[in-house]
């Protein structure tokens, strides 16, 4: 394992993060807030509780979902992306680094700063809405096993791109409103039975339900269905991840 | 000796069916310097990245220092340094840190020292905290450099090195490329300066349509393709050459002015004498005169010319 290679992809990235410390950081966790203020502090106080739980408290997980989801995409695909945009892919494609060292580098990063970001945002909700985290343990595991997905998701889609635009259509035209309609904002028991259903099909709903079962142990699904899917759509992404450096899809000719 | 670079039956072919590269034998010697000609989209940056891993190859093998370039890719990479011939750096980020980032990424534990000699040697160190994007051209082709040898490479790439360089700059990375094969870098390069080639290069390869068309030791591809002129210059203008002097190898100038004469510098005679005496003979007398070899480019372009 060539850990010197994986320490400067994985020191690399994060160091892209310190520079762009207010788009990387900043930027997430003031917007996320602005949720909290509007539909936590504000609307939220005059609006009834869900499954015993201020609504408030009940939009954290999956507000911190939502962050998560599309940071890890952003990061990783902007991570990877970045090289083949400037040209600078070429040493990373000569350098004696399998293909499995190059992913933990980039995804490794790409999680990392998503986790911190999670966690930033979890304190700064702390700071306008009180709750509690009933399974702290399992609440790290979603985050990291999310973050980690969602990287080597994102890591695809900066393989598959070829422009800025792809780069910003799956986070923002598929994530966003898939999290908005995947019980964010609602618990999917307050809708009618037909759209109960179709929302089963969503899967950011696993993710979301499973995460605020961690913080309140109340969830819409199954946990256990929730980190199968979560687990499945790992190694949906891994096994793509492979495809793609067996093939050299768009990196090697 | 075991050549340090060893290409065997090398093809590569697109997806489009276009073939860069057709059954392509070669061997680089330990420690020389290895130019490789060719003309635009002849194959010469398609074989480096073949060798370097940037591209698969079609079919062939390849050795980078005994080790085969697929199969055990980890020690004949780390054997390679490249410098391409675009200038991609990450432009955000400062001289020192991606250079010290090349060096991790092929593995090699940090090692200041090295990194600062490296540098300075480019005359770089002044400018390790600068952002690459607020160098000169020159100046970022030397970062590339550095990057290349980061790693302490047996085995370098010089891929259009003098594209976009000054005079000055090119004059010192010729200099450069001595010193590096001096301490026993195997140095390939490609370009388009034929007099860079001429300059530094013990061989030479010519690639051409994707195929090897020679490879000749540079004295010996120079003594053995090249031509002399023996130009004089007249005394008074010429209308034309004497019928009597059309056994020789005669060009006039357009003014009259100059008589140029072409021999071969294998000939056991150059019949310069006989000339001399033969227009003594018709009275053409001249005033000055001036013998020149054919350059390496001229000697180029007429192989890659005269091939279908």
């Amino acid at each position: 394992m060539n850990m010197y290679a994986i320490r400067a992809i994985y020191c690399f990235e994060l160091a892209r993060t310190w520079r762009t410390l207010m788009q990387s950081i900043a930027s997430p966790v003031i917007s996320t807030s602005l949720y909290f203020v509007v539909f936590g502090s504000a609307i939220g106080s005059r609006m009834t509780e869900i499954d015993g739980i201020s609504y408030g408290a009940f939009i954290v997980p999956g507000l911190i979902m939502l962050a998560l989801l599309t940071e890890s995409i952003s990061n990783a695909s902007f991570g990877i992306y970045m090289p083949k945009f400037s040209g600078t892919i070429y040493e990373i494609l000569s350098a004696p680094i399998s293909y499995v060292e190059i992913v933990i580098g980039y995804v490794g990063a790409a999680a990392t700063k998503s986790i911190v970001l999670g966690l930033l945002i979890l304190a700064t909700a702390r700071l306008f809405v009180p709750f509690q985290i009933v399974h702290p343990l399992w609440m790290i595991v979603f985050l990291v096993l999310t973050a980690v997905t969602f990287s080597l998701f994102g890591f695809i889609v900066g393989v598959w791109a070829d422009g800025f635009e792809k780069l910003q259509i799956i986070p923002m035209m598929i994530i966003t409103p898939l999290a908005f309609l995947g019980g964010s904002f609602y618990s999917i028991s307050m809708l009618p039975p037909l759209w109960q259903q179709i929302t089963l099909f969503n899967p950011l709903v696993y993710l979301i339900s499973s995460f605020r079962w961690s913080f309140y142990g109340v969830s819409d699904v199954n946990v256990a269905v929730s980190v199968g899917m979560t687990l499945f759509f790992l190694v949906l992404c891994l096994t793509t991840v492979w495809w793609i450096f067996k093939t050299g899809y768009r990196l090697k000719s | 000796m075991q050549p340090v670079i060893s290409v065997e039956n090398l093809t590569k072919a697109y997806a489009s069916g276009v073939k860069a590269l057709e059954g392509i034998n070669l061997e680089i010697q330990r420690g020389e310097i290895f130019a490789l000609l060719g003309p635009n989209g002849a194959g010469k940056t398609t074989l480096i990245n073949v060798i370097c891993g940037i591209v698969n190859p079609s079919q062939g093998r390849v050795l980078a220092d005994g080790h085969d370039i697929v199969s055990d890719y980890r020690a004949a990479r780390s054997k390679i340094g490249l410098v391409p011939q675009e200038l991609s750096t990450d432009v955000f980020e400062t001289v020192l840190a991606t250079v010290k980032f090349s060096r991790g990424l092929f593995g090699k534990p940090p090692d200041p020292a090295y990194v600062e000699k490296v540098l300075r040697n480019l005359s770089l160190w002044d400018k390790k905290n600068a952002k690459i994007r607020t160098l000169s051209g020159g100046m970022k082709r030397r970062v590339m450099i550095a990057k290349a040898l980061s790693h302490e490479p047996q085995i370098l790439f010089l891929d259009e090195p003098s594209a976009g360089v000054d005079v000055e700059l090119r004059r010192d990375m010729w200099q450069m490329v001595r010193d590096l094969r001096i301490s026993g870098v195997t140095i390939i390069l490609t370009t388009h300066y034929i007099e860079e080639a001429e300059e530094m290069a013990d061989r030479i390869g010519i690639i051409s349509k994707g195929k090897i068309i020679l490879v000749e030791d540079k004295t010996l591809l120079m003594n053995k393709l090249g031509k002399k002129q023996l130009k004089l210059y007249l005394q008074s203008p010429l209308a034309y050459i004497p019928a009597e002097l059309a056994g020789y190898s005669l060009e006039l100038s357009a003014d009259g002015n100059e008589l140029i004469y072409l021999f071969d510098t294998q000939g056991e005679q150059t019949g310069i004498a006989e000339l001399l005496r033969q227009l003594a003979k018709y009275g053409i007398d001249f005033k000055d005169i001036q013998s020149r070899q054919s350059s390496l480019e001229e000697i180029f372009i007429n192989l890659v010319s005269e091939r279908p």
